[in-house]
């Protein structure tokens, strides 16, 4: 079970914060704030670069938990946090990695709640972990009582 | 010390976001990576026991993180994230991003961290979402 692979980290991967990757992100999400996009206006910006809106760090590749990966089919989303040092900069390379980070499972009569909690870290170049997103989510099924 | 902008109680500018498409659950799928089905695909959505398509959580995420930028509008970092997902959004919901600033805080820094709740309710006044941000806004 997934349960003995808590706290193994996956092995890392590198992810390039692409320009067109950001934009599509803020297109689909109708969020038209030049920092995302516009060079000229990210200049003037308190970090004088183009960035990435709040939650783009959904969209990076964390590579394989270990045991092979994970089944998402059917869970439902409960919790997201994300916990940033900075936004992250268009051009920069991240390198990303993911981990069960807790398993806890509740009964209640004939129905079993199952709560998995995900925690994937993006790494900047010099070591500094700009952001760290915990995702919990859930698994319902009805067992034997 | 820089002047205090916030107090607690001031209300966020509020953000309303679609009506949601079935495209815009496509294109999000496509930007974000999340290709679940029930997210664009009826059978799959109806095999999962929902009635039809369901909106992914993290584009109503994304739409609070709109909300809460526009109100750092580019003074302050977004240090913490937080919400719980409640209701399911669909196809033809109307989103409108809520927030409200519950603390204030000067830091030794002479930056200034507030904290704001945030919520996203439908237009069928359901809560989409509900949660916190804690933002630090810059002495500069």
């Amino acid at each position: 079970m997934e349960e003995n692979y808590i706290g193994q980290w996956s092995v890392p991967v590198n992810n390039v914060i692409e320009w067109g990757a950001v934009r599509k992100f803020a297109m689909a999400i109708g969020d038209h704030n030049p920092n995302y996009f516009d060079e000229q206006t990210a200049q003037h910006n308190h970090y004088g670069r183009l960035i990435a809106p709040p939650t783009f760090a959904v969209s990076l590749d964390y590579g394989v938990l270990p045991g092979g990966g994970f089944d998402f089919t059917g869970m439902i989303h409960s919790e997201q946090t994300f916990s940033s040092l900075r936004p992250l900069f268009v051009g920069e390379t991240l390198t990303c990695s993911a981990r069960l980070a807790d398993c806890t499972t509740r009964k209640t009569g004939s129905m079993q709640m199952t709560f998995y909690v995900f925690e994937q870290q993006a790494v900047a170049s010099d070591g500094t972990v700009v952001c760290t997103a915990r995702m919990t989510v859930l698994r319902r099924e009805v067992v034997a009582q | 010390m820089s002047k205090q902008l916030w107090q607690r109680g001031d209300k966020l500018k509020t953000v309303i976001k679609g009506p949601v498409t079935q495209v815009d659950l496509v294109r999000y799928a496509g930007a974000s990576g999340d290709f679940n089905p029930i997210h664009f695909d009826d059978v799959a959505a109806k095999q999962a026991g929902l009635d039809g398509v369901i909106a992914h959580g993290m584009l109503t995420m994304a739409y609070v993180g709109q909300l809460i930028n526009e109100f750092a509008s580019d003074n302050a970092l977004l240090k913490e994230f937080s919400v719980r997902f409640r209701a399911m959004v669909k196809p033809g919901d109307t989103i409108i991003c809520s927030g409200e600033v519950i603390r204030v805080e000067p830091l030794d820094s002479e930056d200034i961290q507030v904290t704001v709740s945030v919520l996203a309710e439908t237009d069928t006044s359901q809560t989409a979402i509900k949660g916190t941000a804690i933002l630090l806004f810059y002495a500069k």
